[in-house]
């Protein structure tokens, strides 16, 4: 293949783990838009949504459109019994201790999954036909156009949730001024809960999506947790388009690296990105302008 | 302050007296790992205790002090006492580059750099195969010699991790009883009220976050030479997070909750070994418990123990006086 061949293809697998990033990067800037929470368990609620898919699928008998469903509702369940029996009933509830309360969830959740379902991969079927398109010399699988897809329909009504619903513009009211919002009667408890619940929701909408290209184990939540968040600290921590085009961005230019430098060092390009994002423009591609002590 | 130091003179006394009653080698091994593991968490107290801020990748900065030791003794033949200040030297440098920039911003961001930086610095440990002898590691790394003496077994071993110990400690007492330590909790308390009485804040942030990481890159140092090899799985992501659990679960407002923290932490999965599957689920529960129900961990609650005790003593003499 020549080089321009490459690229195509590069481009797409870049663009498709990107859009999980993107996901992934959404729950993050969600939760601390309502809370200022870094919450570290967002990866375990992408390894859920895929555990559970994956697990279901062949013990219940149902179609896969509604094992899709189940585990994406029994994420966003977990996610909302998290914060409530974690996060709420802190009393000293100062950001760091907070953080490091996400820290203990995250390894909770991933120590009770392993002891669930054991330390194996296992496979999820992909959502229609495994049979690759070409488009000139660069192949696409179905489930890389099921992941874009996706995605976008998320990202679209999210946008819409929070720009025309009464309760997306509680959300945005806490995100902007907690202390504003509840003084014009916006119950703050309701949308920190809330917001881990649509955080988990959109986690495990990823988690499900990907799984039929990379398998899913216990263990998969905690990398594509983190670079989500990569992908959200160079979006801009706190905005919505931003996590999007984060997402897409690290996923392109590790896709990118892996193919023309260096495949051992994948993983280590979107945390590098970061490092960069936090040395040189903190506020991220598209933040707010950053406080400096 | 004279407690503290009351506390440090019992703990090395103790230290000292232990290998006269106990003379199993695994025991040895078990406190050695202790001593190494607590250097780093007593860093890591400082940084968090007393300064506010978090690091998600002190295992990262434990694996420069065991790499640099490693390569620079066994590559290129370096003393190993030299080695061990020059990957001092290097990881304190590393530490300043991450934390000016990033100590400066409101919020946890330093967070986030520490976990970045830990995750590249594995995967380096890992792909640098020439240097570091890739995922399956590198031997062949001498002993510690000082004086004639080799510190090539663990009843040796045991008195030199446990001297670094004391020594970092003593160190540790000072400071947080210093000028440096007052400015730091009243950071840790308001920042901007600090700013405001005329404390350097992001520098001395920096300074502590410095020193934390120059403490885990010792204890590195120590491991790569106590182990005689090294490779990457002690030095991920996990390993970080295993860090913070000890330091919040002994109590990271007190030194010595980063010893408890420690010897539960390192001890445990020693005593369970049955339960292996369970470790990670049971360090979850203890940290999200112990940061709703006791968020100063195993130290304030053993200090409350103190102080109730000590007023039930008093009781009967308050209606006397």
């Amino acid at each position: 293949m020549e080089w321009h061949n490459q690229l195509a293809q590069y481009l797409v697998t870049g663009v498709t783990t990107g859009a999980i990033y993107a996901l992934a990067a959404l729950g993050f800037t969600i939760i601390y838009n309502s809370t200022e929470i870094i919450n570290l368990a967002q990866g375990e609620f992408v390894m859920l949504g895929g555990m559970i898919a994956a697990s279901i699928l062949p013990l219940l008998g149902v179609p896969l459109w509604m094992a899709v469903i189940i585990a994406i509702a029994a994420a966003t369940v977990v996610g909302m019994i998290f914060e409530r029996l974690a996060i709420r009933p802190v009393k000293n509830p100062s950001v760091l201790n907070l953080i490091i309360i996400t820290i203990g969830g995250s390894i909770l959740i991933k120590g009770v999954a392993m002891l669930i379902w054991g330390k194996d991969d296992r496979p999820l079927r992909a959502f229609t036909s495994t049979q690759p398109i070409h488009v000139f010399s660069t192949v696409i699988t179905p489930q890389s156009i099921w992941i874009m897809a996706g995605t976008l329909l998320a990202v679209v009504l999210l946008h819409l949730f929070y720009e025309y619903s009464i309760t997306g513009k509680a959300l945005r009211a806490c995100a902007y001024n907690r202390k504003a919002a509840r003084l014009c009667g916006v119950s703050v408890e309701r949308m920190v809960l809330f917001s881990f619940g649509l955080s988990a929701m959109l986690g495990a909408f990823a988690g499900v999506l990907v799984a039929p290209i990379t398998f899913t184990s216990y263990d998969v939540g905690t990398m594509l947790g983190l670079k989500g968040f990569c992908a959200a600290i160079l979006g801009g921590l706190g905005s919505n388009p931003g996590a999007v085009l984060g997402g897409l961005v690290i996923g392109t230019l590790e896709s990118l690296g892996a193919g023309y430098l260096s495949s051992g060092y994948k993983d280590a390009i979107a945390f590098s990105i970061m490092l960069l994002v936090l040395y040189f423009k903190p506020a991220g591609i598209l933040g707010k302008q950053m406080e400096k002590v | 302050m004279k407690r503290d130091w009351l506390i440090w003179l019992g703990a090395a006394i103790l230290i000292f007296a232990t290998p006269s009653f106990i003379k199993s080698p695994y025991f040895f091994t078990v406190l050695i790992f202790i001593a190494i593991n607590g250097i780093v968490v007593l860093g890591l107290t400082l940084l968090m205790g007393f300064a506010g801020q978090v690091s998600l990748g002190h295992a990262g900065f434990f694996g420069l002090g065991a790499y640099f030791s490693a390569i620079l003794t066994y590559h290129y033949h370096f003393d190993p006492w030299i080695a061990m200040v020059l990957a001092l030297v290097a990881t304190l440098f590393i530490a300043s580059l991450l934390g000016i920039p990033t100590l400066r911003l409101h919020g946890h961001y330093l967070a986030m750099a520490t976990l970045g930086l830990g995750v590249v610095l594995q995967i380096i440990f890992k792909e640098e195969v020439e240097l570091t002898g890739g995922p399956s590691g590198m031997g062949g790394i001498p002993y510690l010699k000082a004086f004639g003496i080799s510190f090539s077994n663990d009843y040796r071993f045991y008195f030199l991790s446990w001297a670094f110990m004391l020594l970092l400690l003593g160190l540790s007492i000072n400071l947080v009883h210093s000028r440096i330590g007052r400015a730091l909790r009243a950071i840790s308390q308001n920042q901007v009220a600090a700013g405001t009485l005329g404390i350097p804040v992001s520098r001395l942030k920096l300074l502590i976050f410095a020193l934390s990481a120059g403490y885990a890159s010792l204890a590195g140092s120590l491991y790569a030479h106590y182990m005689t090899f090294v490779s990457p799985g002690p030095f991920g992501f996990m390993a970080s997070v295993k860090m913070v659990a000890m330091v919040v679960i002994g109590g990271s407002t007190s030194l010595w909750g980063a010893l408890l923290g420690t010897a539960l932490l390192v001890s445990l999965p020693e005593l369970l070994t049955k339960l292996q599957d369970y470790e990670m689920f049971v360090y979850g529960i203890i940290m999200i418990l112990v940061m709703i129900f006791a968020p100063k961990g195993l130290a304030g609650m053993i200090g409350k123990v103190g102080s109730l005790a000590r007023i039930r003593l008093k009781e009967p003499n308050a209606g006397t006086g």
